[in-house]
C-alpha cells in the first residue's frame, strides 16, 4: 500500500468549512484548537481567489519530527505522522518548524498555560490501544483502525478534499483534471511530499 | 600475577573510556511508545459494517475501496 496523503482541490473547495466542523465534532477537539482550517489564497484578487483546506499533511520528511527535542513523534507504516502526548512537553518547536501551521496548543489554563501539542492524526489516533477510550480522549477517533478514512475527506460535500492511499487519490484527482482540462496544481504537495523520506537519502544529482 | 593486573587494568580502561562514549545521534529512533498497526482493528463498536479487521491485505483493500467513494466519476446518478 502506498502512503496516506491528503489532496485539496482548490478548484472545488467552496470554503464551507464542513471539514473543519466535522473534524472538531468527530474528534471532540477543544476550544481554541483547530486541527483543520480553510484558508483563502489570492484574497481580493478578482478571478484568482482560491480556498484550500489545510491540516497536517503528514510530510515525507516531517520537519516537526526533526526539531522535537523529546522525540515524541513517530511515523506509522502508512506514513501517518503521529505523536505521543505523554512525552510532548508543549515547547512549540514543531509549530515553528511546520510549513502548514498544523501543530495547535490548547491554552485554556490559568495564566495562558500552554498545553501539549494537538494536531491532525489522519484520524489514526495515537499510541494508546486502538479504538480505546484513552486514545479517544487524547487523540480523537481512530477511523483508520475501523476501516474508514478521515472524516474531513469522507464528508466533504464537493469532494474537494481527498484523503487516503496516495496512489488512489492521485488517480481520482488526475481523472478530474483530465475531464475539466485545468486546475492541476495541488497546493502543498511539493512542500509535504517533495523531499526524500529519509534525510540521509540524497537526490540523484548529488549522488553522481 | 602481573598478567592478571594488566588484564584488570585493561578492563578498567575499557569500561572507563566506554562511559565517555557519545550516544548515537542518528535520527532513526523515537522516544514514543510503539503503536499497534491499524489493520489489527479498533477495540470498539464503530468498525465499518461488513469489514472484519485483523488481516492486513483486507484492511488495505477496504481502505482503497472506501477511497473510491470520493470518486464521483464511478458513481451512477
Amino acid at each position: 500500500m502506498a502512503r496516506m496523503k491528503f489532496i485539496c482541490d482548490s478548484e472545488r473547495c467552496i470554503e464551507c468549512n464542513g471539514c473543519v466542523t466535522a473534524c472538531k465534532n468527530e474528534n471532540e477537539v477543544p476550544w481554541g484548537v483547530n486541527r483543520r482550517r480553510v484558508v483563502t489564497i489570492n484574497d481580493g484578487v478578482i478571478g484568482q481567489e482560491k480556498s484550500v483546506s489545510v491540516a497536517c499533511m503528514h510530510c515525507s520528511d516531517a520537519p516537526c519530527m526533526a526539531v522535537c527535542p523529546v522525540d515524541c513523534f513517530y511515523r506509522t507504516d502508512e506514513g501517518v505522522v503521529l505523536h505521543d502526548k505523554d512525552i510532548c512537553i508543549g515547547c512549540g518547536y514543531c509549530s515553528y518548524a511546520c510549513p502548514f501551521g498544523a501543530p495547535q496548543f490548547p491554552s485554556n489554563g490559568t495564566f495562558g498555560l500552554r498545553g501539549k501539542m494537538d494536531k491532525c492524526t489522519f484520524c489514526a489516533g495515537g499510541p494508546e490501544v486502538d479504538g480505546s477510550q484513552a486514545e479517544f480522549e487524547k487523540y480523537g477517533r481512530n477511523r483508520l483502525a475501523e476501516g474508514k478514512l478521515p472524516i474531513c475527506a469522507e464528508m466533504c460535500s464537493t469532494k474537494a478534499l481527498l484523503g487516503g492511499d496516495g496512489d488512489v487519490i492521485a488517480d481520482i484527482f488526475r481523472t478530474r483534471v483530465m475531464r475539466r482540462g485545468k486546475g492541476s496544481e495541488v497546493w502543498g504537495w511539493g512542500t509535504a511530499y517533495g523531499r526524500a523520506p529519509h534525510p540521509q537519502e540524497k537526490p540523484l544529482a548529488e549522488k553522481s | 600475577m602481573r598478567h592478571a593486573a594488566t588484564a584488570a587494568a585493561a578492563c578498567l580502561l575499557t569500561l572507563g573510556l566506554g562511559a565517555c562514549s557519545e550516544r548515537s545521534q542518528a535520527f532513526d529512533a523515537t522516544a514514543a511508545r510503539p503503536d499497534s498497526p491499524g489493520w489489527r482493528g479498533a477495540q470498539n463498536g464503530f468498525v465499518a459494517p461488513g469489514y472484519q479487521p485483523g488481516d492486513k491485505t483486507r484492511w488495505q483493500t477496504q481502505l482503497r475501496q472506501r477511497a473510491q467513494t470520493q470518486n464521483e466519476y464511478v458513481k451512477t446518478n
